[in-house]
């Protein structure tokens, strides 16, 4: 015990100061502002995260959202196992027409007033894996009404930290 | 014993068997040794690998006009043998493997699935990778497949008639889990029978994010190529276009620089060691013990953060180029990577020395999820979970390819088989990796940086084999006349692992599912394809 409290107090703090969301930035994330005010999230923004048809990567980066460094929960935001908590999903990958009913299935089951962001260049448009593709719907849009755009191959956590920073703030 | 010694053996098994070899060539899939034989001698030249404890290692096949060409790869002592056979596409059975070898099933349904194939011995004939997006009648992998105009549009519905197996008794009750799970993970779906708190069975479902990556893949040039196999599995970027360059490279015979093989040997562990610091952490925290998380997270991302200040990716997307690589190093950046070394394994050495002197850890991780290694080794399991289940088998010492060839990377294999041993096998491996690189900073070659990439000019075919963070990837490749992909066909270690995973949890508690599950960590992505 002794030498993980050592461990601990020698490491500190690692917290990194949020980034600040510039209009230029807004306006590249192609946020809707708008639908998103009046203090919505009232200070806690739940997120649920469906991978329909990632290769793993953006998940991974969303991971890196939790780790010490980014601690987005620290801004209220924090990822729910249910989609009854959530008011937004976060989805990535193209939708595999395998994940197709189960995402639309989370979808209905969370409740309104929900939002969809397409996380990664799969999500946003099908990425590498195209539009002509029998195994894929190439893209969240096709699918779902979706809010946010957050490009990337797969976006960084920073990258993503301004989207939902964006969301928040907004929300305000 | 020289490489390829004990070919001699298994041909004279085939003899005596009457299998007849119609061709053999050391040269055409280099460098593993074809042999082409009848369909009907299929299981039979099976049946005599798995006597003599060869381990079965891939399936695939290849349309060829009124042909499919199906190709099943072996390993033994390192080298490889690939089984070649051709069925008429109109009538396309042949023998399963399935009855020598259990772990052939989820390979051949993938291939039925995709290409029609018919195992006529197969002992389970479901579908596998296909759920409800495209008829039972059509092949995604053929020539002539397309969706009907009215599928197009709706949405696939789910799969939920898929044929589980049962089990009754009393006490008996079934867990479904997923697809969408409750972390941040990939979608697939879990159907546990148990008893209480124990697991009796666990039957897995996958196929939930196939995205088309074969049949994506025809028609692209070299370069496209690579770049999708850096999206097979995304955690595993570098291995999968690695094992996608050597294929091309193989099959059109291109030569590449000692330079560009190290930076490729080095990226390859950094990816390694990435990973390892994730699953570790996250193994750690399964069990509660959010300490080794946060630490394990915190020197994962310094180590990501690099990746983006040096290689301009966090990940190492896109890195791999055919014939070379896309990134160099300057000698201060050399010094800077040793230091980093230097302190990654100051740092390690700290923490996994807390973390394996911590009871609690050592309660729930020692003696859980348990993979004897006759298992492992029936299964063909590589990587972490075939090495700490007595499995030496790493292709970076068992058949070494270039940078591994001259700089020899010392491997680690533990006997325990238990959650534990896997997480102590990680660790081993990431200090390996780490003096592994150092050495080969010092032992950094002028050169260049990409060949000359050329198409072919006739058709042509080539194999990769890389070893994986995860384990030993296999793929094979083949060009058209105007040097565009015909096919493609990435096997990823998970193939092997994820029928592991179903006899780990036997025997264990439904809590401990989540534990056992991270510490053999297959990839959803990687084998659903």
């Amino acid at each position: 015990m002794y030498r993980i409290l050592r461990k601990t107090l020698k490491t500190g703090v690692l917290t990194e100061k949020a980034p600040t969301s510039s209009d230029a930035a807004l306006e590249a994330l192609g946020i809707e502002v708008k639908r998103l005010v009046d203090k919505r999230f009232n200070g806690s923004l739940a997120i649920r995260e469906v991978d329909a048809g990632s290769c793993n990567a953006c998940e991974l980066e969303i991971h890196a959202l939790n780790n010490p460094y980014y601690d987005v929960e620290r801004f209220g935001i924090h990822f729910v196992a249910s989609p009854r908590h959530a008011d937004i999903l976060l989805v990535t990958g193209p939708v595999s027409r395998h994940m197709e009913t189960a995402l639309l299935r989370t979808w209905e089951a969370t409740p309104a007033p929900k939002w969809v962001i397409a996380c990664g260049d799969c999500a946003c448009d099908g990425g590498l894996f195209g539009r002509d593709n029998y195994a894929t719907r190439g893209g969240v849009e096709a699918v779902l009404p979706v809010d946010l755009y957050i490009p990337g191959c797969p976006p960084a956590p920073v990258e993503l930290m301004m989207g939902l920073l964006n969301l928040f703030n907004a929300a305000d | 014993m020289g490489r390829f010694d004990w070919l001699s053996e298994y041909l004279a098994q085939l003899e005596d068997e009457h299998v007849l070899v119609r061709r053999g060539s050391a040269q055409r899939l280099a460098p593993a040794h074809v042999l082409e034989i009848d369909a009907e001698d299929w299981g039979r030249a099976a049946r005599q690998a798995s006597l003599l404890e060869y381990r079965w290692c891939g399936l695939w096949g290849d349309e060829h006009e009124a042909h499919i060409r199906v190709y099943a790869c072996l390993e033994h002592a390192g080298d490889y043998v690939v089984l070649q056979t051709a069925v008429d596409a109109d009538t396309p059975v042949l023998p399963s493997h399935v009855p020598s070898y259990p772990i052939a099933d989820r390979p051949e349904r993938h291939a039925q699935d995709m290409l029609g194939l018919v195992f006529s011995d197969s002992p389970d004939e479901r579908r596998w990778t296909r759920h409800q997006a495209w008829p039972e009648s059509s092949y995604p992998l053929r020539a002539d497949f397309h969706l009907p105009a009215d599928q197009g549009g709706q949405p696939a519905p789910a799969d939920g008639g898929y044929p589980f197996q049962h089990i009754k008794g009393e006490g008996v009750y079934e867990i479904p889990v997923g697809p969408v799970h409750a972390g941040i993970i990939e979608p697939g779906h879990f159907r546990f029978h148990a008893v209480g708190e124990e697991i009796l069975s666990l039957e897995q479902r996958l196929g939930y994010v196939h995205k088309g990556i074969e049949k994506a893949a025809q028609g692209r040039d070299a370069a496209a190529l690579v770049r999708l196999a850096g999206r097979v599995s995304g955690d595993s970027t570098v291995a999968h276009a690695w094992a996608a360059c050597q294929s091309l490279e193989r099959a059109v015979g291109c030569r590449v620089d000692r330079r560009a093989q190290q930076l490729r040997g080095l990226l390859c562990e950094r990816e390694r060691v990435a990973n390892h610091l994730g699953d570790i952490g996250a193994i750690c925290n399964d069990v509660g013990f959010a300490f080794a998380l946060y630490q394990c997270s915190r020197l994962r991302e310094n180590w990501l953060r690099r990746n983006q200040e040096l290689f301009g990716h966090r990940l190492l997307m896109d890195l791999l180029l055919p014939g070379g690589v896309a990134v160099d190093l300057d000698t201060r950046a050399r010094e800077s990577l040793k230091q980093d070394h230097q302190r990654l394994m100051e740092e390690t050495n700290e923490l996994f020395d807390i973390l394996l002197d911590q009871p609690s850890l050592e309660d729930r991780l020692l003696n859980t999820g348990v993979l004897r290694p006759a298992t492992a080794r029936a299964l063909g399991c590589t990587g972490y979970v075939g090495k700490a289940s007595g499995q030496a088998f790493d292709l970076r010492a068992s058949n070494p390819y270039p940078p591994y060839d001259r700089q020899p990377m010392k491997t680690v294999c533990l006997a325990d088989g238990d959650v534990m041993a896997r997480v102590q096998l990680r660790m081993e491996e990431i200090r390996r990796s780490l003096e592994w690189m150092d050495e080969l900073l010092d032992a950094l070659e002028p050169g260049e940086l990409q060949c000359r990439w050329q198409p072919p000019q006739a058709p042509c075919e080539g194999l990769g084999f890389v070893e994986s963070w995860r384990g030993e990837i296999i793929t094979y490749v083949r060009l058209d006349a105007g040097g565009k992909v015909a096919r493609f066909f990435p096997r990823d270690p998970s193939w092997h692992t994820w029928p592991a995973l179903e006899r780990i949890v036997m025997g264990n508690i439904v809590p401990d599912f989540p534990v056992c599950n991270k510490s053999v960590n297959g990839s959803y992505s990687g084998q659903d394809l």
